[in-house]
């Protein structure tokens, strides 16, 4: 009760605040996007800097001319780590400031709460982060990581290094559950040995019964699909256990740059990652990216795969809407599957026709400065698969244009 | 490793767990006992004394910067608890309801607190290299057994905060007064304790508790503004289980909370012990709602 109150006091006052930048804003030569983050609550740590990527993308446009000669005037909302604000401000954004697109969401569980609202308004979503799949909506473009394009990958990559018994462990939603599935799918299809799945509610503490099982189980590699601070107690505890990732490998597929700082580097040392895109990628695109970020940001803030989709997604959807000359939200998505691959941080990138983005897949090792060597690259970039076929048998992700 | 290993292995972990919800619980029992106050900012001085005991591995680094972290926390929580006590909980003491309204506002100021002066994303106690060991067995019935230093080390400051506390409760002058005011705070009053600065007392040992309990959490997890909110549940559930105000159920609830989940996990995950767990609370005060333990006093018979 206390809480409801509390809320309907803060949305009160943040629909207010919003009602007047929105009323600063109708110049004929300007066009409406919006940001949609959690700028509070337990996910701001990760979602403040993809925040500030999309804004860097924004302000770098309009810095070079705009699109289709307007300048964006970016409208920032707070998500505040709850499904159903990020259902309401998406409303807000669409319906109340007449926003053409809104870049954002992080959790499952917030894009799963924001795509009624995109569907039945008709407007655009530019989701950033790596998820489960098994979804496959027209109101979405879907630029993080498919299951076949990081846990997949990373399954390959294991068997390659010779490993034969897995553990999977995971925060307990969405997620880590389905991802997990799609995994053990694969495992038994390959007839390796599956030692173990086990998960802790998001922002558990307590490891020391999954370590028990785990050394009792003795697998070779752990998938760790860990969410946040839960990550810091794992690590802590498998260290006091005698079981430092040098023993055990930990493969984790939510700990990036800034998780791996915020952690403190020496814990997580000599553990794996699998991403789509790492800070230390050696290109001349991404070491611009990388200076123009911490130029503005800091010269020790680290960069994330998440943040790189957030400000490619800006700079696809500019594309998008000067190919199909217009900010109409059907016509940009048509366009946006369209287009030829564009240079980006993470290599050309392009979004196939079932607008989720074709990726190059890469494993890392965390070094003691809390950044990745990159250990394995996939062939070539992979075609995304919402609905992967062992798991999934049947389902097929076709969308319209 | 066999099927004993596991299962000793867990009841160690069913221990390690009880003297981590009994350092966390302690406070809240001796003051909801004595006062009738549930302090919902309870969490928060675990949290205090987590970023202490990081401040003082600033000042005081090296292998036995935790050892001057846990006294220093104990006093910087007290302290803490005692303003509290003094501002805000003994002018609302007799309307229960608004202390629990109070509290809460006090718990939402100190994780804002926190989160403005260290960063939202927590700061790292890194345990010193004396604690960073194992202990394994190999061979024998228990080959593949391992007991961290730093589970053991927690449970010895439990045993000596809980051995302290009986103690002072049992022996002293000071325990007298608080077991007086405890059984009847008028009469008490009326004989010339003063309940008062009892009261006040109490409630800063309860404080100071959790602040130690901040620290060797410390050891196990990171330290961040909500990471009181991770273990009030579990101390509430040991207070309504061990029954209100008592030093001895306090510690038998949570051994009984620790094993229980200890050992459900062998067979289920983290989350589905944790459901087990509620419901076997639920069905324990339902034959027994006085908890564990009863205590008779007048403050908790009206």
């Amino acid at each position: 009760m206390i809480t409801k109150t509390s809320r309907v006091a803060i949305l009160a006052a943040a629909l207010m605040a919003g009602t007047v930048l929105s009323g600063m804003a109708h110049a004929a030569d300007t066009v409406k996007v919006g940001v949609l983050q959690s700028l509070s609550g337990t996910m701001a740590i990760s979602e403040v800097t993809v925040k500030n990527a999309e804004m860097m993308a924004i302000d770098e446009i309009n810095a070079s001319g705009g699109v289709l000669g307007k300048q964006i005037v970016p409208v920032v909302e707070d998500g505040a780590s709850d499904p159903a604000i990020f259902a309401q401000k998406a409303t807000k954004l669409v319906q109340d400031d007449e926003v053409v697109t809104v870049f954002g969401g992080w959790t499952s569980a917030s894009r799963k709460a924001m795509l009624p609202v995109f569907q039945r308004l008709k407007s655009l979503l530019w989701y950033p982060v790596q998820f489960e799949g098994n979804e496959c909506s027209p109101a979405i473009m879907y630029s993080g990581a498919q299951p076949n394009q990081q846990m997949l990958p990373a399954y390959d990559w294991a068997k390659e290094k010779g490993f034969k018994t897995f553990f999977l462990l995971g925060s307990d939603y969405v997620f880590p559950r389905t991802a997990n599935l799609i995994a053990k799918k694969h495992i038994e299809k390959d007839k390796l040995t599956l030692a173990g799945e086990e998960y802790v509610p998001l922002g558990g503490t307590d490891f020391s019964a999954v370590i028990a099982k785990i050394q009792a189980a003795k697998p070779d590699v752990i998938f760790s699909t860990l969410n946040g601070d839960s990550n810091v107690s794992f690590f802590k505890q498998m260290g006091a256990a005698g079981l430092p990732s040098a023993k055990l490998p930990v493969m984790s597929f939510s700990i990036g740059e800034q998780e791996a700082q915020a952690m403190g580097p020496s814990l997580v040392e000599g553990s794996y990652a699998a991403w789509n895109y790492f800070q230390s990628i050696d290109t001349p695109e991404n070491k611009k990216f990388v200076a123009a970020y911490q130029a503005k940001f800091g010269a020790n803030a680290a960069v994330t795969d998440p943040m790189v989709h957030g400000y490619i997604d800006v700079y696809v959807w500019k594309a998008a809407v000067e190919k199909a000359g217009t900010f109409d939200a059907k016509k940009v998505r048509a366009a946006a599957v369209e287009l030829a691959a564009l240079p980006s941080p993470m290599g050309p990138v392009k979004f196939a026709r079932n607008q989720s983005l074709i990726q190059t897949a890469y494993i890392g090792e965390l070094d003691p400065k809390g950044q990745f060597k990159i250990l394995w690259t996939s062939k070539g970039a992979i075609d995304p698969e919402p609905y992967d076929p062992v798991a999934f048998p049947g389902k097929k992700c076709v969308i319209k244009h | 490793m066999g099927e004993l290993t596991l299962f000793v292995g867990q009841i160690f972990n069913g221990f390690s767990v009880a003297s981590l919800f009994v350092l966390s619980a302690l406070g809240l029992a001796l003051s909801f006992g004595l006062m009738r106050v549930i302090n919902m900012a309870h969490g928060e001085m675990l949290m205090l004394g987590g970023y202490l005991a990081y401040l003082t591995l600033m000042v005081v680094p090296g292998p036995l910067g935790i050892l001057v972290a846990l006294p220093v926390a104990f006093l910087g929580a007290g302290l803490v608890g005692a303003l509290l006590e003094a501002t805000v909980i003994h002018r609302l003491s007799s309307r229960p309801l608004d202390t629990l309204l109070a509290t809460w506002g006090v718990s939402l100021i100190f994780q804002q607190g926190a989160r403005n002066i260290f960063g939202a994303i927590g700061v790292d106690v890194t345990a010193p290299a004396w604690l960073n060991h194992t202990i394994s067995i190999s061979g024998g019935p228990l080959d593949g057994l391992t007991l961290p230093a730093t589970r053991i080390f927690i449970m010895g400051v439990a045993v000596l905060v809980l051995g302290g506390l009986a103690l002072l409760l049992a022996k002293t002058r000071i325990g007298l007064l608080v077991r007086a005011v405890n059984q009847d705070r008028e009469t008490a009053a009326a004989m010339g304790v003063n309940a008062r600065k009892v009261d006040l007392m109490v409630f800063a040992l309860g404080t100071g508790v959790a602040g130690l309990a901040g620290v060797v959490l410390a050891l196990l997890g990171p330290v961040t503004p909500n990471v009181g909110q991770s273990y009030i549940v579990p101390a509430f559930l040991v207070v309504i289980l061990g029954g209100l105000g008592s030093l001895v159920g306090t510690a038998i609830a949570s051994l009984i909370i620790g094993l229980f989940s200890a050992l459900v996990q062998i067979y289920v995950d983290v989350s589905l012990s944790q459901v087990l767990l509620l419901v076997f609370v639920i069905a324990f005060i339902q034959f027994r709602p006085q908890g564990v333990i009863a205590v008779r006093s007048r403050a908790l018979d009206s």
